[in-house]
């Protein structure tokens, strides 16, 4: 069966134009077919009149068959009207008119066979425009004999005037307005009206397409040119006269109606709005695109507030947007606005069609007036709110409706649309287009100079590629698509439980989802097997937010429970229109007489998971392309590249260039003409059409265009594509660029951008999850002043001392760290304990504690039960206060067993530092060092601190705790503080991990010249210490500038100091540098990187402008900038200042961002510095900077796959953006601006030997070539070695550049494809195409065969030159391949080869034999090839052509080698000489390699750490509610017995893979990064360490790798301490892994959003949706994610 | 493009990977295609390779040169304008009073020496200029078809032939511009031996055309109810006696056909065999060359020659070949050894492999 979805059209425009030619088609099927009956049976059977009244019965039909579409124009006058108007896009004139024309004249076509037999006897087959028995008047209009052209005129004015003027007013609300319903059929009166009255002169057209149409009908059918040229060529006049006409008609009924109308009440003051609509009028994006608002109605409904017209208007736009596809079942309510319950009423009435409501749809057509409705309800109307109806269990009731099936689409075509769409869709591609111009042009014989097919085999050829490449991603877009509208789902269908297919989930359904399964559509959550009608999901796939949520159905429906309950649930949901804003939803539940607020806290949204939940029940509200996950899916942004923008001006260049060469070539073609080839008629007379010199110049000139088109090569679009999808495949291949750990490959997700990549001067880096791992783990801590400093996490024997012998304060820490959190635990199986957390930190420390042998067992709202080294202790929690980012910390209250009440606290160090007991000062100043010790490693520390409250106390704190509670909740928090008067302190530190290779990456790519920025949402002193320990800052800085200003003026004079400064110190370096000045190697390196930095170019003289000063500061300055500074610095005057002083640092850190600022920094330098950017991250929160930036990439891995999917690329490590970028992107780039010059270069070759020959041939447009060979040139003899070359060249090898990062710096200044190296390489080609020309010229048109035949014809000489570019062609890419592969040898030789059988094969005489008049060339070939002269010419000019070349080349690599170049040498210097090494020579790398020598390295201990204790607000308030108890029991049972594989376990199975194979995977992941550890020796002339293979030596190194590595592999091999006395005894390496990757599984990702944190979980919901909605009022996620 | 970024594998996500099975390793392969390390040749431009190939080019080139100009200077030819644009010239009446319909041949008759005589075979061409047989009306002003003896192209001559397609509702056999502005000058030969008598020179007409233009390419069709091109005397199959050389196969109207590729051109007559001994083919003496004077140039302003050559191996005088073969190689050489010196004196790198960071 078809499938209406399927064959949809959705292009709005197509859809259209099919309803106007369908309309006319049909108006004019009646009009000339009664024109014809009348005319042909001689008014027997009907009269003048009968004609008019088909015509206005046909104006009726087609208006009630294509008014939902297009608003049924049906004639090009009234279109031109409604553009006038504004209510039709101007850019839909044409099209329209287009099609109603094609309406016309084919169904003119159709009468004619029709009538033909009529016609014939009537006109005796004489088809005649003059006379008694003349037929053409059954089509088009002819003016009676009488009538002067000027009377004609005003008539077709007239007539069309009044037409517009009566149907304008029929939608006009405020006048008296027509049914909608009715308006065909009025206007088809006011069309015979007009007929009747205003006919006689001459026919009535007043339609251009009515009279055209048929016209250019009669003139192909036989009725010849007088149909045009009769009555003095009348015809212009029903085509001109009618617009004219129509637009007069338009601005008299402005003028005297319009603008007159009494003003519609003001529709402010109206009471909310609650008009009941369906879905279709908030069309799906995916059609709402340029949608045009019916003609007749539009009008009124832009201007009046009137409820019918409203509705009416409506109406009729929902049938235009949804097309033929919606029935025409729309229901327009409205109902009497009053409050709650009446409204109620109004609306139940309006259902079921009883009460003064007005119900419109297919079944009921009759128009009720509801003009009385309206009235009768105080004319007060809810309204312009369009909403959605959803009753549960009812899908008779919602069908009414037409909302989307669960079925989705994403796939573009289908077998019967794909090839005209798709070629639609091509042609709208201007190098397309143009092409088919040329196809047309060369069909006109007069210009053609080149076979129709030159032109239309290339063509074809790159539209089927392109049309293979669309169908084979539209074939997995619909596998796909069947994949998920094939899944399983249980629906609840008449109290039973059913398997349905996702596709048949309707909206109204109430479907069963289990734990771990996907959300089919968007629900709303009616109850679930938790209680209190709670459930989990996880919404990573939707938001990117890996946590869980929670949400928790209504209370009145999460009591419904079974199946029973649910099915006769019949409540009804009146929601918003669907949208794309996940974080909201509002709408109101209506059963039994009650109403329901709904948020989004009851919606459980497609893309979600459900998580630890047995089961739940939800009611379908959104399904397929609504709900929000569709709707969030939009299209992708298009980015280009800089190469794409160069090209496409080049492009224009070329076009310039080929419009002159065609003037110039037509003006000496009008020169010619007149003074030789006039006198040359004799022999050659002119073309018919051509009577003077000057129209044989303007067919010369097109005749040019044609031949000369091939400078702009058709094929050049399609090879960028094939070679950036190559590049692509290269990406997506390379093993160092896969993480075995996360098993991922990296991935290009766009093909366009490659050579992009080798382009970068900006990084812009998030930290959290890019720069570090995100994975916490328990470091060091400090106990009551003694400091623990393990080497390993908790491996510290004197700290297991400590607890074993039992002291207290060590006992009090842990038994702090077990009590105060929010974690969840979870008894997966017996002894195995997992822990669910907010943040990774809270994982880490509560794990940190059961290693120690405090174990963390379980709680309920009331109790914590921990097992105290071995001995089961159950504490009764008082009250949990969560943590929040204003406290900075958090607190438990608890009574022990022994009924003491304790207050733990933990928290950031600043905060708690401040509020501890004075008492203790000694202690905290200990406490300090040690955080001052701890925070300078780069660890995030936290305090912890502990307090014994009394009895009373606690009353007297819990007493003012309620009341407080009761208040607002912000009070609390005043209270709490009251009560921290902490007794004693205890610090612990986590350490965030970096990432593998980050310090290392960070050097190699800031010697790459590129700058990296830090954006990241953490605080400044985190910032600045990863700062640190990723060596983007160092000790040797010269300055670090902290901008943290919180005023305009502040962050100004900041900046100022900060530049002013920085001008200062690089002045003195200078002037003591100033001997190391002038070091700029030979080898395009410059000195002065490292240690001896400084000696950077400086401007001499006197002070040059602050830019230039600031462009060429020396020295190494960071500047770190706040959150708060940062908005003052973006504003607009501040711009240009922020980013002066930023762009002169080496490293720039932003802290506290949001993502907005994140954007908003990309495109700031995007803006100021035209540099090419690049962001990379890897939560939501980066989307932003990750699609405004050039190239997005995204790491996958930890967190969500949201920055993924906006990504351009995407792997999971951090250090592999130094391949992506040095190695491919280097490449990329270099292979695309190889190709590109090679490419113009021998199409302007093959070209202007035409412009040259165009001289010797009278201006003709004779070719110089074979029409053969210019079909083939560019897609056979050359495309492949070029192609070959644009995928596979290297000028260096991989490891080379990540060597030499300076061999990134051409790519940045883009020395390699500019507008200088286009024109050298035009110059090239054109000198190529003169010595082409010339040689043969000069040499042939004397010389002769060895039989005396002369060698100067024609196809001699065409083969010659032919031959000689093909060959001078394939000497160059040979000279300018400099890797050559297999395939480049087979390629190169293969298209000389192909050339040369093409040939021969072309010009044998087989193929004359069967086709003489196609191959003229026959047997030129065999008789010009075998010439010693042919060959001594083509070799000659070979030599001209490539000695030059070659010459310069070489002087370039000899005296001015780029750094490429000597890379180059010094390999192939090294591979002949295979000596030992006597020496080494340090590298700038060498520096690198150090770099992960020691993080603990001699840093000063300045810097003050005020680490956050980082995580997100938890649980608490759910665990203390106690909602969520059932959890750890029920779950136990779950996860133990069904759902053993969870996403849990998963996780785990991944981890211990990995941890069971450590060695293999770090041997495989990083050969990259070994390579500038410092573990290779340099480069060196001597040195040969490296001269063997290429690759062998890294394959060695790759053994030991980096430190940071095994450091990173063995903590997690080595077993962990054996936990003292736990239960977790059985078992615990497994458990404990389990503990350790607990976080990995749950951490948040908040890190780096807007304020630090983003919401999490817990029943605190409505305020922090408000806190967010705030936060994010203008950059959270959802909103990037539009 | 316009996709849409969703796909069910994103929806699937990273998480749902379960079962043991399930964790399939997405690791690339390791082939050298793959990690673009295909073994390969990488050429750099040294002076170890560069110059040697200057050297070489340069001797390789001057030796063909030299070979080149001596041979082509051991070709004798000759070339004689008789156009008739001189009053003083013979033919300057015909050259004044003819045009294409004219009735009555108009001869004229041109007296030249030799001053050499011609040993071997002797090539007679003749030569139009300013004739531009590469225009593209003209060049395509032709029927393949029906000069390969079509029957069907013979009555219906193809439209490129237009406007010479048909004439007096009659197919016209040759069609088109090219046919029918074949050149119908008839040049004799008469050498005026030192005794005063005049002797005709025998002209070979056979074994001017391309042995493929004669044998596949053109053709004669069978039957006849075409009519002669507008400027032809003769109808096409009244060409020659010799039925072998009759029709389309005519190598006189084969030669004509096969179109010049620039507007000066000069096409093969007849051919003059070397007559068996030591007597030279043209021994040295005053000729004479009677022209039937018919077609005409000067309303274009074109000229016609007559050329006498002799031919070598590599074809007839051409000078410019050894001249330029001589001329590139000593450049070649010469940029060689500037090259050597540039990179002896400055070039910096060659010596020193070593990169310095």
């Amino acid at each position: 069966m078809l499938n209406r979805r399927v064959l949809r059209v959705r292009n709005p425009l197509i859809r259209e134009c099919m309803a106007e030619f369908l309309g006319t088609f049909v108006l004019l099927l009646f009009g000339c077919s009664a024109a014809a009956q009348v005319k042909t049976s001689r008014e027997t059977k009907g009269q003048f009149l009968s004609v008019n009244m088909a015509f206005s019965v046909g104006v009726m039909s087609a208006m009630y068959l294509t008014k939902g579409i297009t608003g049924a124009h049906l004639n090009p006058a009234v279109s031109l009207s409604f553009c006038v108007l504004g209510q039709v896009p101007w850019g839909r004139l044409v099209p329209y008119f287009l099609s109603q024309l094609l309406g016309a004249y084919v169904a003119s076509g159709l009468v004619y066979l029709v009538y033909y037999d009529a016609i014939m006897e009537f006109s005796g087959g004489v088809l005649t425009v003059y006379g008694p028995n003349e037929t053409a008047s059954i089509f088009a209009t002819y003016p009676s004999e009488y009538i002067s052209l000027s009377s004609s005129f005003l008539d077709q004015v007239v007539g069309t005037g009044m037409l517009m003027l009566c149907i304008l007013s029929l939608g006009e609300k405020r006048n008296t307005p027509a049914p909608p319903e009715l308006i065909p059929a009025i206007v088809a009166a006011i069309v015979l009206g007009i007929s009747m009255s205003m006919s006689a002169n001459c026919g009535g057209a007043i339609n251009p397409a009515r009279d055209l149409g048929p016209r250019l009908f009669t003139l192909t059918a036989g009725w010849g040119t007088e149909v045009f040229t009769c009555y003095n060529y009348w015809f212009w006049v029903p085509l001109v006269a009618p617009l004219i006409g129509g637009v007069l008609g338009t601005f008299m009924y402005l003028i005297f109606i319009h603008w007159h109308l009494p003003d519609p009440d003001p529709p402010e003051s109206l009471t909310p709005l609650s008009t009941i609509s369906d879905k279709v009028l908030q069309p799906s994006t995916m059609w709402d695109n340029g949608e045009t608002i019916p003609w007749a109605i539009a009008e009124g409904r832009r201007l009046s507030g009137d409820v019918q017209k409203e509705a009416s208007s409506r109406r009729e736009r929902n049938i235009a947007t949804d097309g033929p596809s919606v029935r025409g079942c729309v229901r327009v309510c409205v109902w009497e606005a009053r409050e709650g319950e009446t409204e109620r009423q109004g609306w139940d009435g309006a259902a079921r069609g009883q009460s003064n409501l007005t119900e419109i749809g297919t079944g009921d057509p009759s128009p009720r007036p509801c003009g009385d409705a309206a009235s009768s309800v105080k004319g007060v109307f809810r309204s312009y709110k369009e909403e959605r109806k959803v009753r549960a269990n009812d899908r008779e009731y919602n069908e009414k409706f037409q909302y989307a099936s669960n079925c989705i689409m994403t796939s573009k075509y289908n077998i019967v649309t794909f090839l005209p769409v798709n070629l639609f869709e091509q042609f709208q591609e201007v190098a397309n287009t143009y092409f088919l111009f040329l196809l047309i042009l060369q069909l006109i014989p007069q210009i053609s100079s080149l076979s129709w097919f030159t032109t239309i085999v290339p063509l074809a050829l790159v539209l089927s590629i392109t049309a293979v490449k669309d169908a084979t991603d539209d074939y997995f877009r619909h596998k796909s698509d069947s994949q998920v509208n094939n899944r399983q789902s249980q629906v609840l269908i008449r109290g039973l439980l059913q398997n349905e297919k996702w596709m048949n989930v309707r909206v109204g359904d109430i479907i069963k989802l289990e734990n771990n399964q996907f959300v089919a559509a968007d629900l709303l959550l009616l109850s679930s097997s938790e209680p209190h009608g709670l459930c989990y999901i996880e919404t990573a796939e939707l938001d990117g937010e890996s946590n869980m949520k929670v949400r928790q159905s209504v209370s009145v429906t999460s009591e419904l429970g079974d199946q029973n309950n649910l099915a006769s649930f019949n409540g009804e949901v009146v929601c918003e229109p669907p949208n794309n804003k996940l974080d909201r939803f509002c709408g109101t539940l209506y059963w039994r007489d009650k109403k329901y607020t709904l948020s989004n806290q009851n919606m459980l949204l497609r893309g979600c998971v459900l998580r630890n939940t047995e089961a739940c029940y939800g009611l379908v509200i959104f399904a397929g392309p609504d709900t929000k996950l569709m709707q969030n899916s939009g299209r992708t942004k298009f980015k280009r590249t800089s190469i794409d923008r160069l090209m496409n001006t080049l492009v224009l260049w070329i076009f310039g260039f080929l419009v002159c060469m065609g003037v110039i070539l037509a003006l000496g073609n009008a020169v010619w003409e007149r003074e030789v080839g006039f006198l040359f008629q004799s022999y050659l007379p002119w073309d018919p059409p051509v009577d003077n010199f000057l129209f044989s110049a303007f067919l010369s000139f097109w005749s040019y265009v044609i031949i000369l088109n091939t400078v702009v090569p058709i094929s050049l679009y399609v090879s960028v594509e094939v070679i950036r999808l190559g590049h692509s495949y290269f990406i997506n291949w390379d093993q160092q660029m896969f993480c075995s750990q996360c098993n991922t490959p990296a991935e290009a997700r766009t093909t366009t951008l490659n050579e992009e990549l080798g382009q970068v001067e900006y990084i812009f880096s998030d930290k959290t999850g890019t720069l570090t791992q995100n994975i916490m783990s328990f470091n060091k801590c400090s106990i009551n002043g003694q400091t623990y400093d393990p080497d390993f996490c908790f491996y510290d024997d004197t700290l297991l001392e400590a607890v074993k012998v039992g002291d207290t304060h060590t006992h009090k820490f842990f038994r702090l760290l077990s009590l105060c959190h929010t974690v969840m635990s979870e008894e997966k199986s017996e002894g195995e304990l997992l822990y669910k957390a907010q943040s990774p930190d809270e994982g880490a420390l509560v794990t940190a504690a059961r290693n120690f042998g405090f174990v963390f067992r379980s709680r309920t709202p009331g109790t914590i039960t921990t097992t105290e080294m071995g001995r089961s202790v159950t504490y009764t929690l008082l009250a949990i206060l969560d943590f929040n980012n204003i406290r900075k910390r958090m607190s438990v209250i608890v009574r022990n067993p022994e009924g003491r009440i304790c207050l733990y606290c933990k928290g950031a160090d600043t905060v708690l530092l401040e509020r501890l007991h004075p008492c203790n000062q000694e202690l905290m100043n200990i406490t300090s060092d040690h955080l001052n010790e701890y925070a300078a490693d780069g660890l995030r520390t936290l305090a912890l601190a502990y307090r014994d409250l009394s009895e009373d106390e606690w009353e007297a704190w819990s007493e003012r705790h309620r009341s407080a509670a009761k208040a607002a909740s912000c009070r609390e928090d005043r209270l709490a503080a009251a009560y921290e008067q902490i007794e004693q302190d205890m610090v612990v530190t986590i350490e965030d991990k970096l990432q593998e290779g980050v310090p290392e990456t960070i050097a190699v790519l800031s010697l790459a010249n590129i700058k990296i920025w830090v954006l990241t949402g953490d605080k400044q002193e985190t910032a600045v210490n990863i700062g640190y320990s990723c060596k983007m800052l160092t000790d040797d800085m010269t300055e670090v500038f902290i901008i943290s200003g919180n005023t305009v003026q502040s962050v100004r004079q900041e900046l100022r100091r900060a530049r002013d400064r920085m001008i200062e110190m690089s002045r003195t370096r200078d002037g003591k540098e100033e001997g190391v000045e002038g070091c700029f190697m030979g080898n395009g390196f410059r000195e002065g990187q490292g240690d001896s930095r400084g000696g950077e170019k400086q401007l001499q003289g006197p002070p040059p402008p602050p830019s230039n000063l600031m462009d060429n500061i020396s020295g190494e300055f960071a500047l770190v900038i706040n959150g708060h500074s940062l908005a003052h610095a973006l504003e607009a005057d501040m711009e240009t200042e922020f980013v002066s002083t930023a762009c002169a640092c080496k490293a720039v850190i932003c802290c506290r961002v949001t993502p907005l600022q994140k954007a908003q920094v990309v495109e700031m330098i995007k803006k100021h510095k035209k540099a090419v950017t690049l962001a990379i991250g890897d939560g939501a929160n980066d989307v932003s900077m990750i699609k405004s930036a050039h190239i997005g990439v995204g790491i996958s891995g930890q967190e969500g796959i949201q920055a993924v999917l906006a990504s351009d690329y995407s792997f999971s490590q951090f250090r592999f953006l130094q391949r992506l970028l040095l190695v491919h992107g280097r490449w990329s780039y270099l292979r695309m601006c190889r190709f590109l010059c090679y490419f113009f270069y021998k199409n302007f070759a093959f070209t202007m030997v035409h412009f040259w020959f165009g001289f010797y041939c009278g201006f003709s447009a004779q070719t110089v070539y074979d029409q053969y060979f210019i079909t083939l040139y560019n897609i056979v003899y050359t495309s492949l070695p070029v192609l070959a070359m644009g995928i596979f060249d290297q000028d260096v090898p991989d490891q080379r550049s990540l060597e030499y990062p300076k061999l990134y710096e051409p790519g940045q200044l883009n020395l390699l494809f500019n507008k200088r190296e286009f024109f050298i390489c035009i110059a090239q080609g054109i000198y190529t195409s003169v010595v082409l020309f010339f040689v043969p010229c000069a040499i042939l048109s004397d010389a002769t065969q060895s039989t005396g035949v002369p060698l100067a014809d024609y196809q001699t000489f065409a083969v010659t030159t032919a031959t000689a570019l093909v060959i001078v062609v394939s000497v160059q890419i040979a000279l300018d391949t400099g890797f050559w592969t297999v395939i480049n040898h087979v390629f190169v030789w293969g298209s000389l080869g192909l050339y040369f059988s093409i040939m021969l094969a072309l010009q044998s005489q087989t193929l004359f034999g069967i086709f003489p008049n196609q191959f003229h060339f026959v047997g030129s070939a065999q008789s010009t090839l075998l010439q010693p002269v042919v060959w001594l010419t083509i070799a000659l000019a070979t030599a001209i052509c490539i000695v030059p070349v070659l010459a310069f080349r070489f002087l370039k690599v000899d005296l001015k080698p780029q750094l490429s170049d000597t890379v180059r040498y010094t390999q192939l210097v090294r591979q002949k000489k295979r000596k030992p090494a006597g020496r080494s020579v340090g590298g700038a790398w060498r520096g690198v390699g150090s770099v992960s020598e020691s993080r603990l390295g001699a840093r000063g201990s300045s810097r003050r750490s005020g680490y956050a204790f980082a995580h997100t607000e938890g649980f608490g308030e759910l665990i203390t509610s106690g909602k969520n108890m059932r959890l750890s029991s029920l779950a136990m049972a779950t996860f133990a017995s069904r759902h053993s594989s969870s996403w849990i376990d998963t996780l785990r199975r991944k981890k211990h893979s990995h941890t069971n194979t450590p060695p293999s995977a770090s041997g495989e992941s990083s050969p990259a990064p070994s390579c500038v550890s410092g573990s290779i020796p340099p480069l060196s002339n001597s040195s040969s360490v490296l001269c063997g293979s290429q690759d062998a030596p890294i394959e060695e190194e790759t053994g030991a790798a980096p430190d940071t590595q095994t450091a990173s592999t063995s903590s997690t091999q080595n077993p962990p301490a054996p936990a003292p006395a736990s239960e977790a005894d059985d078992g615990s390496a497994q458990t404990l892994n389990a503990g350790v990757l607990t976080p990995v599984a749950l951490r948040s990702q908040g890190g780096d959003s807007p304020g630090g944190w983003t919401i999490s979980l817990g029943a605190v919901q409505e305020a922090l949706l408000r806190w967010k909605g705030r936060a994010s009022a203008s950059n959270s996620p959802v909103k990037l994610a539009e | 493009m316009m996709a849409s970024s969703y796909t069910a594998k994103e929806e699937d996500g990273h998480i749902t990977v379960s079962g043991p099975g399930a964790l399939r390793s997405r690791k690339p392969e390791n082939t050298a295609f793959k990690q673009q390390r295909l073994p390969a040749w990488q050429p750099i431009l040294t002076a170890g390779t560069v110059l040697p190939a200057f050297f070489i080019i340069g001797l390789l080139f001057i030796p063909i040169g030299i070979g080149l100009f001596v041979t082509s200077n051991n070709i004798k030819e000759f070339e004689i304008d008789y156009t008739g644009v001189d009053a003083s010239s013979p033919c300057f009446n015909c050259s004044q009073s003819f045009s294409w319909n004219s009735s009555r041949p108009c001869t004229c008759s041109i007296p030249f020496y030799l001053e050499q005589p011609y040993e071997s075979n002797v090539y007679v061409y003749y030569g139009l200029s300013n004739f531009y047989q590469n225009h593209r009306r003209y060049v395509k002003s032709r029927d393949d078809s029906q000069l390969n003896g079509d029957p069907k192209s013979l009555m219906e001559p193809s439209k490129e032939c237009e406007p010479y397609a048909f004439h007096e509702n009659k197919p016209i056999a040759p069609c088109g511009a090219i046919a029918n502005s074949m050149f119908n000058d008839t040049l004799e030969l008469f050498y005026n031996d030192p005794n005063g008598t005049k002797v005709q020179i025998l002209l070979n007409t056979t074994g001017i055309a391309w042995w493929t233009d004669k044998h596949v390419k053109f053709g004669n069709p069978g039957g006849n109810r075409t009519t002669k091109p507008i400027n032809w005397r003769r109808p096409v199959f009244d060409l020659d006696a010799d039925e072998g050389n009759n029709g389309f196969i005519n190598e006189d109207f084969i030669v004509w056909m096969r179109t010049a590729a620039l507007p000066t051109f000069r096409k093969l007559y007849r051919i003059i065999n070397k007559k068996s001994g030591m007597v030279p083919t043209l021994p040295r003496g005053n000729y004479s060359l009677e022209v039937v004077y018919n077609y005409p140039v000067r309303s274009f302003e074109g000229r016609k020659r007559m050329i006498l050559s002799t031919i070598s191996w590599m074809g007839g005088k051409n000078p410019f070949l050894g001249i330029a073969y001589i001329t590139v190689g000593s450049v070649c050489f010469f940029l060689g050894v500037v090259l050597l010196l540039i990179h002896h004196k400055c070039g910096n790198r060659n010596n020193n492999a070593d990169i310095s960071n």
